[in-house]
């Protein structure tokens, strides 16, 4: 056999393959930094680097009658913050995105018990892929699918009125706040398409966390004259807890920083994201939008924070 | 003839872990070498010094004459068979066998036909088209020997390679090893920490504790004059007579070992060195019976055919021994 | 979690299949439409139902343009998720070094922060740095968000290829390389494979950074998204819409199969 030899050290063969793995094998540190280098310089960079320079910018001002950056530091963009005018975007925001996680928890919460509950073998598969389908698909496309749902002429009003129901949708839309003049553009329709396309985040995390929830747990409950509802209250709801704060960190943030859906299906009244977006664009007021994009940075610092506490990150 | 292995005052430190601390051995060619110790004692850090996955802090290390430090696994002309066997999950049983000749540059059709026969040997001719998770623990260690022996290793390291197997397997691939050894005649060097094992297999036997060689040397030397009271308690059921013990039989020294064997109950000869005690306990193993006697808090524990008549518990006995029988250790 | 005793409840199948209906229906409605006959409304039921749009968006050059576009951003994006991807999940899984915890932080923030701020950090860094807009500013900001992927599913098969497999290859005589071609890559790659199905996926179907970091150019989502603020050709919108529900659907599935046994597509990576 060719390749059997009496050395027992064979000899180095050349090649440059072969050198250089003779050299990264005795300079371990060397493969580390090859192997760190390209994402963390790009990530660093790119993404790090640009994000501080944005930083940097909410402390600069704009001057009002050039209507160019001031590069002195201020903290005068941060007190425009609190002009009732952008107060309100941010209090509207944070309500909604509030709003929306608990309706995606309550949604979310019966089908992730049931897949980790009841739900065996191909039924399983069946359930997963059902919430990651929807989670995956084309956000764009869900929203244009619920354009197509809420718009005057649509599915609902279609519905309603064959079960002659049309009078509770007007009364609805006749409410002040959540009201308006169709679906489309009132605070209802925002909320709605919110929770369609963040709440199959709620989903996967509460699931992970019920599995994790010993069965003869909940029967040892039921044994002890527990009726359902304690069942849940005092067994399942606090073992869940840690999936539901998990899931909640994405339906919070996403909610927090999205321009598109109050956009497209909403009211004229802005949220964080929109005024970012404007603040940036046709107002030129770069500082004004690098402040205003500091405050989800900074309310989902606070609650990735409480979160880590409760022990979330362990139902990732 | 030059060492096999020889290693030169080699340590090998974690932090503040004395893995290997100060080792000197010397394994000779075509020697069954077995390294013995409690867990965490450094033998599995040993062969990976030996292998080329671990690097000595400080001391020297030579395979067959040459410097081994700074060499890479890949150059060294050694394999290891590893203790969770490590065959690749991806590749067919043949292809896992013929992996070194493969990455070496050896034909299909030679390294296939090497590679059968290397199966063949460990007896699993036909095995080659399964893969990994098809084959039963015990299989799984034959191919993971055939995937090492197919390169005609100028040393074979075995790292525990029978410890996940049940007892009456184990048996018989000591048996097989021992029989491949001999007629490859390559180097042997086999971590275990079962005494029973090493005994009986090896050549020769290091006793490794806190990364440091107890006693080395050949079974009979293990067993019968432990060195140290570490050997004889690992070794085997010694008895380790205390200094007290001793200077009633006019003996002055720290300790001394006493095979449970060696002694007889009841007989006292003129040359015998006898002691009296209590019986506490005995057990039947079979074979033979094992008496406990306490000697003025001395215990120690016999080994007498199970023919023998047993003394009742509570009984007062002679024990009588040879003073060649007994082996004076220095205090450990 | 088992339950061997007690039948499911009604009311928890109920609510249970209620969710997923309510998750799936909008998507089914998408194809409804893209043969309806109405051209100036989304009336519901549709008048009548006709084939005549795919032939009418097939011959639109504005849409293939963006299809093309998105495309090759995708599939650049892609390919740099990979590389760094897999690198980044190399080293923290392989090798042990201090800071770590801030390696994995680093990849995960751009997906953990809204997209928004990814996107105007991106625009203002651009316009500090006078880069113009290309196909290079767009896919920057996608492969930024898309290394997370393929880290994640990486990172998980990485664990499975414990360190004495490529310990033992090294030990039967192959080098670095030889190692990783002969043992880590075949043992990585259908988690590679998968992580670069959902890389592509979420690039695919990105709008809000890409505002941003696009200029002028349009991908497919910044083509729907205008169509979605100003609806102009409707019957071409819902077209287009079906289209792309299946073709992001594709790689999903694909990236299922690829990963089922064993580990799970991180549902957190998008
Ligand atoms: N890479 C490492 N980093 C830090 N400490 C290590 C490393 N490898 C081994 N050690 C330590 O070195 C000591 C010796 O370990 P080693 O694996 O050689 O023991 P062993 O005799 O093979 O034990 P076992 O019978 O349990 O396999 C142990 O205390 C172990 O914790
Ligand atoms: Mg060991």
């Amino acid at each position: 056999m060719s390749a059997v030899t009496h050395q027992s050290i064979l000899p180095e063969r050349s090649g440059l393959a072969r050198r250089l793995s003779d050299f990264l094998w005795r300079h371990p540190h060397v493969l580390l930094l090859i192997l760190l280098g390209p994402p963390v310089l790009w990530l660093g960079i790119i993404y790090l680097g640009s994000l501080l320079a944005l930083l940097l910018q909410s402390f600069f001002s704009i001057d009002d009658f050039s209507g160019l950056i001031n590069y002195e530091f201020t903290l005068a963009t941060y007190k425009q913050l609190l002009i009732p005018a952008n107060f309100d975007i941010i209090l509207r925001t944070v309500v909604m995105a509030a709003l929306v996680t608990l309706a995606s928890a309550i949604i979310a919460f019966p089908i992730a018990y049931y897949a980790a509950r009841y739900a065996k073998g191909k039924w399983k598969a069946i359930f997963y892929l059902g919430v990651m389908l929807p989670l995956w698909s084309s956000y764009l496309v869900k929203i244009y699918a619920w354009k197509l749902i809420l718009a005057k002429e649509g599915i609902v009003t279609w519905a309603l009125t064959k079960l002659h129901l049309l009078w509770l949708l007007d009364a609805w839309l006749a409410l002040p706040v959540v009201g308006g003049n169709s679906l489309s553009i009132s605070y209802t329709g925002t909320f709605i398409v919110f929770i369609y396309v963040w709440m199959p985040f709620m989903i996967l995390p509460i699931q992970a966390s019920l599995e994790r929830v010993p069965g003869n747990l909940i029967e040892a409950s039921a044994d002890l004259g527990g009726n359902p509802a304690q069942t849940f209250k005092y067994v399942l709801f606090p073992l869940a807890l840690p999936g539901i704060v998990a899931g909640s960190i994405f339906t919070f943030s996403l909610t927090l920083g999205d321009y598109i859906i109050p956009q497209v299906i909403g009211s004229s009244r802005l949220f964080i994201g929109q005024a970012v977006y404007a603040q940036q664009g046709t107002a030129g007021n770069i500082p004004l939008a690098a402040a205003f994009s500091v405050v989800p940075i900074v309310i989902m610092g606070l609650y990735l924070w409480m979160a880590k506490r409760m022990g979330a990150f362990d139902a990732l | 003839m030059t060492a096999a292995v020889l290693f030169q005052k080699v340590s090998r430190h974690f932090g503040n872990v004395r893995a290997v601390d100060g080792v000197d051995l010397s394994i000779a060619e075509g020697e069954f070498f077995a390294m013995l110790g409690p867990s965490g004692s450094g033998k599995t850090t040993c062969l990976r010094l030996m292998a080329g996955f671990e690097q000595p802090t400080d001391g020297h290390i030579e395979i067959f004459g040459e410097t081994a430090e700074g060499v890479p696994p890949y150059r060294r002309n050694v394999n290891t068979v590893f203790q969770d066997y490590a065959l690749f999950p991806h590749l067919s049983i043949l292809d896992n066998v013929a992996y070194g000749l493969m990455v070496k540059g050896v034909g299909r059709e030679e390294r296939r036909k090497a590679a059968e026969d290397a199966l063949a040997m460990v007896k699993l001719p036909g095995y080659g088209v399964r893969k990994p998770g098809q084959l039963s623990g015990g299989q799984r260690q034959r191919v993971a020997l055939a995937r090492a022996l197919v390169n005609r290793p100028k040393v074979l390291l075995l790292d525990e390679p029978l410890g996940a197997l049940d007892l009456k397997l184990r048996e018989q691939m000591q048996e097989e090893l021992k029989s491949l050894q001999k007629s490859l005649g390559i180097t042997f060097v086999f971590v275990t920490h079962d005494q029973g094992e090493a005994l009986s297999m090896a050549d020769r036997i290091a006793v490794f504790n806190n990364g440091k060689i107890q006693q080395l040397g050949t079974p009979e030397d293990i067993y019968k004059r432990p060195q140290t009271r570490f050997v004889a308690d690992f070794v085997g059921s010694s008895n380790v007579l205390s200094s007290a013990t001793l200077a009633k039989l006019g003996i002055s020294a720290g300790a001394a070992s006493l095979r449970p064997e060696a002694i007889q109950i009841g007989t006292s000869w003129a040359e015998l060195l006898t002691l009296s005690g209590t019986v506490v306990a005995c057990s039947f193993l079979g074979a033979v019976n094992r008496i406990t006697v306490d000697c003025d808090g001395q215990r120690i524990i016999i080994s007498a055919p199970a023919a023998m008549p047993v003394p009742e518990q509570g009984a007062n006995i002679t024990l009588a021994f040879s003073r060649n029988d007994m082996h004076v250790m220095e205090q450990a | 979690m088992r339950s061997d005793r007690s039948s499911t409840p009604l009311s928890l199948k109920i609510a249970a299949g209620a969710g997923l209906l309510f998750l799936h229906v909008p998507i089914l409605l998408i194809f409804l439409y893209a043969f309806t006959t109405e051209e100036k409304s989304y009336q519901f039921p549709p008048p009548g139902l006709t084939l005549q749009w795919f032939a009418v968006t097939w011959n639109r050059p504005d849409v293939w343009e963006a299809l093309l576009l998105s495309i090759k951003v995708a599939s650049i994006a892609t390919a740099i998720a990979l590389v760094l991807g897999t690198l980044c999940a190399a080293a923290v899984s392989q090798t042990r070094f201090f800071g770590r915890e801030v390696i994995s932080l680093l990849v995960i923030l751009p997906i953990a922060l809204p997209g928004i701020i990814t996107g105007i950090a991106l625009r203002s860094a651009f316009s500090m740095a006078d880069i113009p807009f290309s196909v290079w500013t767009i896919v920057l900001g996608h492969a930024t968000f898309c290394v997370v992927v393929v880290y994640n599913n990486a990172v998980a098969r990485f664990r499975r290829v414990s360190g004495s497999l490529i310990e033992a290859s090294m030990d039967l005589g192959a080098d670095g390389f030889q190692t990783f071609r002969h043992v880590i890559l075949p043992n990585i790659g259908t988690a590679l494979l998968a992580g670069g199905m959902l890389a592509f996926a979420l690039s695919f179907d990105e709008v809000i950074v890409t505002t941003f970091t696009g200029g002028q150019q349009s991908t497919l989502p910044i083509w729907m998204l205008e169509e979605l603020i100003r609806p102009r050709q409707r019957p071409v919108t819902n077209v287009v819409a079906m289209v792309v529900v299946l073709v992001t659907f594709l790689p999903i599935l694909a990236a299922y199969y690829l990963t089922r046994e064993g580990d799970q597509i991180a549902g957190a990576g998008k």
